[in-house]
């Protein structure tokens, strides 16, 4: 697995993701925001968490504008693993690489807190080292996480079964614990082939005992053994 | 030469310059005529009491700054430790009370962004920041308003910027209704060869002005931090400053790839003063002059006099002196981040400090004279006077002590500050290893094995009761809390925020707190390596509880040892380290419920805090503990109550000193004092073994259940602490702004 960590000005967590990438092994490169192609053969896309541009204007709009995106579309075209994670999928949504938005968060404040998520398939890229339906804690932080789109998508993704995680409480309850009033607890979700994944919360920063959990971990072995 | 003088210098100017008639006088003896208006301005930037510590400076000295690990004490932008291996820690707190006060959100961001960037002038990445933030009584109707916008403020910067916050201080009185403290601190690391100070070398070399542009913001910021405030305060909003994280992140990584190419010679952030300190800074450490072409500099706004830019604060700039020949190189990388690069002057030999501005020479004066001959006050000071011990017979016990540990558990002092720091990410980079709610915050270096501890501390009541012996606990309670972690404290940064010196009574505060640090800092081998003086804050004539703030960090060889507060298995037994005597004198519990604060504040014995801190890192570094807590605040009922929170378990406490009245004996705040647990059969091991050390330590109880039991008390469940703890300010945060 060759993966590329995309650095745009404001990015803040590429070094966390590129720890939990190597530690599954991966091959990382770190592709600059004003580059026009992508490191030769990448695998996977890592859109990071941050603030890209300062989350000016809208989070993720300028960003989205960035030459490299046309590099990601292109990639993601072919079938190219991409993972937006926190400003990530703020970036590819608002990249059309994704459907939706990410609004402020239904409490107006910023929140970085553990947080249980319900993994909702394993049949895929990003998940097959997990169990369908397993409860993971990991965590989030971020201000502008609440998942909208129009209900037409919302019963297309559920129709296809393209919500990749939910918000939930410990027991796996999806009507609680909802930390930002994301449209049926949404916390990622897939593209159609399922190749690009968007998700609010932080695998990246749970990979090890000592620093809060390994429940993140899942995230990147299945990544690992992806290509 | 020729100097041209726009307006006339009046008496009325003068003192609207905040500088006494003397002040001016000398002054004007020294460079021999009148000054232009922009060497007025200049001049009182350099000699107000932010940037020249006048009445400060000859009671700091006093201060222990040196010690086997110390790289740069006081008098950098950052103090810097050595830690081994190579590396060293740099750190520094500050404060930025009366802005935060007038505009909470930009006031709290500006300086969290100016102590990030005290930080990283060093050469060193920040990989925490803090902050000891006191507010007005939550019943005053700003009180909402502050901690919201203070919070929010403090968040949206770090968060940005992508630094956690680990750790803090959230704390009201009506002291500070009109003059909030927002006291923000960063950690950063470094190899030991790539720290960089402000200090120029060589003639002729260029100065290069980095980062956002300059505008009309901020000017005479720090004229602002020196004056008393009244009720037209708010007047001053646009002396405030405005933050940009997102400048500022890519300023961090700009300067640090210059540095990393060595293109830096010397280099000083744009914080206080802006353009004027630093630029006068850098030459007079390095006994050069200073030319400065201000029609070189990158303005956001068009007609800006030199008067103006000299005195701007605009946020995330730096002044730097480069190696000539990496003019290119450095310039390419300030671009590719996408900022401004302008080489805007040069060092001479002359030792003057020189301004031109649309080709006249706008203010010609000697630089190093600038900051030497800067005005130095022995101000005059009153010994405060002594109040009487309180008996602890003597203390009523108005309700009963379960009701009073839930009470306490949930006044707004006490009480879970999670509804806070939920709003800093403070687990970004990964390396949080105890995040906030514990003794000491604990984060990994890179990928370890080193770790740091860092915490703030502070108890206002026992300095107001007692200046010495306030400033000898905050010293002692913040190495106590890094102990309690397991770590070696290294090294401590002051934030001294107290009110009008010009009043002996608080002149007399702050002397006597100076001394307490001083003596706690030297016993417990603890030095001060940088710090920062707040003075004047007062509101209409009232001052704060003088408030010094202790920033400590410690150090961990292994940081997979550290230790943590909460209760971990079902029968470890609980052992209490140091000595009961039921101090109640100023205590939390005598304020909170019994509404008065009075007495001495408990006495801090140094030589039992340094043997007993040495004896808790004894016993975590050999793993013989489960969990530690230092006592505080509430004493070992609150100690207990916060075990048993955080490890979702209960505990069976015995009377273990049937003789002392209860609420003493659970609330007292004697100092020195830790509880650790350990496995049930080691208790009388560890308890013998400190014992023969001469440390008293006492086994009182049991973990388990999922309630506390304090004897004589009714159960309380431990659900029942954590609703009284977190709910409090949640639920006084939700209440509809008046």
């Amino acid at each position: 697995m060759h993966a590329a960590v995309i650095t745009f000005p404001g990015t803040n967590r590429e070094g966390d993701v590129a720890r939990a990438l190597k530690q599954a092994g991966a091959k990382v490169t770190h592709a600059w925001h004003a580059d026009y192609e992508l490191p030769k053969g990448t695998d996977l896309v890592v859109l990071p968490g941050g603030f890209a541009y300062g989350d000016y204007m809208r989070t993720g709009a300028i960003a989205a504008r960035a030459h490299i995106m046309d590099a990601v579309r292109a990639h993601a075209a072919k079938g190219g693993y991409v993972l937006g994670i926190c400003n990530g999928f703020q970036v590819a949504c608002e990249a059309g690489l994704l459907p939706g938005i990410l609004m402020r968060n239904a409490g107006l404040k910023f929140v970085c807190r553990m947080q249980h998520l319900r993994v909702e398939r394993n049949d895929t890229a990003f998940t097959n080292a997990y169990t369908a339906g397993d409860i993971i804690k990991v965590c989030i932080a971020h201000g502008e996480g609440n998942y909208i789109c129009d209900d037409e998508t919302l019963k297309r993704l559920e129709g296809e079964a393209r919500v990749g995680f939910r918000y939930c409480d410990a027991a796996g309850d999806i009507t609680k614990e909802n930390p930002n009033g994301s449209l049926n607890a949404i916390a990622g979700i897939y593209s159609e082939n399922l190749r690009v994944l968007g998700m609010m919360p932080h695998p990246e920063n749970l990979i090890e005992t000592l620093v809060g959990g390994t429940d993140g971990k899942g995230l990147f072995a299945s990544l690992g053994k992806a290509a | 030469m020729f100097l041209k003088n726009e307006p006339e210098i009046t008496p009325e100017l003068v003192k609207a310059h905040g500088l006494k008639p003397e002040e001016y006088d000398r002054f004007v003896a020294l460079i021999g005529r009148t000054p232009t208006i922009t060497e007025l301005g200049i001049v009182s930037a350099m000699w107000n009491e932010h940037c020249s510590y006048k009445s400060s400076k000859i009671h700091l000295k006093t201060l222990p700054t040196k010690g086997k690990r110390v790289v740069y004490g006081p008098g950098e932008n950052a103090g810097v430790v050595d830690i081994g291996d190579g590396m060293v820690v740099a750190f520094k707190m500050e404060s930025h009370n009366h802005p935060s006060y007038i505009e909470p959100y930009q006031g709290a961001t500006t300086g969290v962004g100016g102590i990030l960037r005290d930080v990283f002038t060093m050469g060193a990445r920040p990989i925490a920041c803090l902050n000891a933030l006191r507010f007005g009584e939550p019943d005053h109707p700003k009180t909402r308003h502050l901690v919201s916008g203070v919070v929010a403020g403090i968040g949206g910067y770090g968060n940005s910027f992508g630094v956690p916050t680990v750790a803090g201080q959230v704390g009201f009185h009506p002291r500070y209704n009109g003059n909030i403290l927002v006291n923000a601190m960063a950690v950063g690391v470094a190899k030991r060869e790539m720290i960089f100070t402000s200090k120029a070398t060589g003639v002729g070399m260029p100065i290069v002005y980095l980062g956002s542009k300059t505008g009309r913001d901020g000017i005479h910021g720090a004229t602002m931090a020196s004056a008393e405030f009244d009720d037209k305060s708010e007047e001053k909003r646009p002396t405030v400053q405005v933050g940009d994280p997102f400048a500022e992140k890519l300023l961090l990584e700009a300067c640090l790839e210059i540095m990393a190419k060595g293109c830096v010679i010397a280099i000083q952030d744009m914080g206080a003063a802006g353009l004027t300190c630093s630029a006068v800074e850098m030459g007079a450490k390095g006994d050069l002059g200073i030319e400065l072409d201000l029609d070189k500099v990158p303005c956001r706004e068009e007609g800006m006099s030199a008067y103006e830019m000299m005195l701007s604060e605009s946020q995330e700039r730096m002044l730097m002196v480069l190696h000539p020949h990496k003019e290119a190189e450095a310039r390419a990388i300030f671009v590719k981040w996408g900022l401004d690069f302008a080489v805007i002057g040069h060092t001479t030999d002359t030792l003057r400090f020189v301004i031109k501005h649309g080709g006249d020479v706008k203010a010609d004066l000697p630089i190093k004279e600038l900051g030497d001959e800067a005005p130095e006050y022995d101000r005059p000071w009153s010994e405060p006077k002594k109040r009487f011990a309180i008996r602890k017979g003597d203390v009523p016990a108005p309700i009963s002590n379960a009701e009073a540990l839930l009470k306490l558990l949930g006044s707004p002092d006490l009480c879970s500050k999670r509804w806070v720091w939920e709003q800093y990410d403070h687990l970004i980079l990964g390396n949080t290893v105890q995040q906030p709610g514990g003794d000491a915050a604990v984060i990994r270096i890179e990928d370890g094995p080193k770790g740091l501890a860092t915490t703030c501390d502070v108890t206002p009541r026992y300095v107001e009761a007692d200046p010495f012996e306030g400033g000898k606990q905050a010293v002692a309670e913040c190495w106590r809390n890094l102990c309690a972690v397991g770590a070696e404290p290294i090294a401590l940064t002051d934030n001294l925020n107290f009110g009008n010196p010009e009043r002996p009574e608080i002149m007399g505060q702050f002397v006597m707190a100076i001394r307490g640090i001083g003596e706690a800092a030297r016993r417990l081998d603890f030095p001060v390596v940088s710090g920062n003086v707040s003075l004047y804050n007062e509101t209409n004539g009232q001052g704060i509880l003088p408030t010094p703030t202790i920033g400590g960090v410690g150090l961990l060889e292994d940081v997979t040892k550290s230790a943590s507060l909460a209760f971990k298995n079902v029968g470890d037994a609980i052992v209490l380290i140091g000595e009961t005597k039921g101090w109640l004198g100023a205590s939390a519990y005598l304020a909170t419920i019994c509404g008065h604060e009075e007495g001495a504040p408990p006495p801090v014995d140094l030589d039992h805090e340094f043997h007993h801190g040495i004896i808790v890192r004894q016993l975590i570094e050999r793993g013989m503990v489960t969990a530690v807590h230092d006592l505080s605040d509430g004493g070992l009922a609150i100690g207990l109550a916060e075990m048993a929170m955080a490890g979702n378990l209960g505990a069976m406490i015995q009377d273990f000193d049937p003789e002392m009245p209860k609420n003493a004996l659970f609330f007292g705040e004697d100092q020195a004092r830790y509880l650790v647990t350990c496995d049930g059969s080691t208790a009388a091991q560890i308890e013998h073994h400190l014992n023969e050390a001469g440390v008293p330590a006492k086994f009182i109880g049991v973990v388990g259940g999922n309630t506390l039991n304090l004897p004589g008390e009714a159960p309380i469940l431990v659900d029942e602490l954590k609703s009284a703890h977190e709910n409090w300010l949640p639920g006084f945060m939700a209440q509809a702004a008046e």
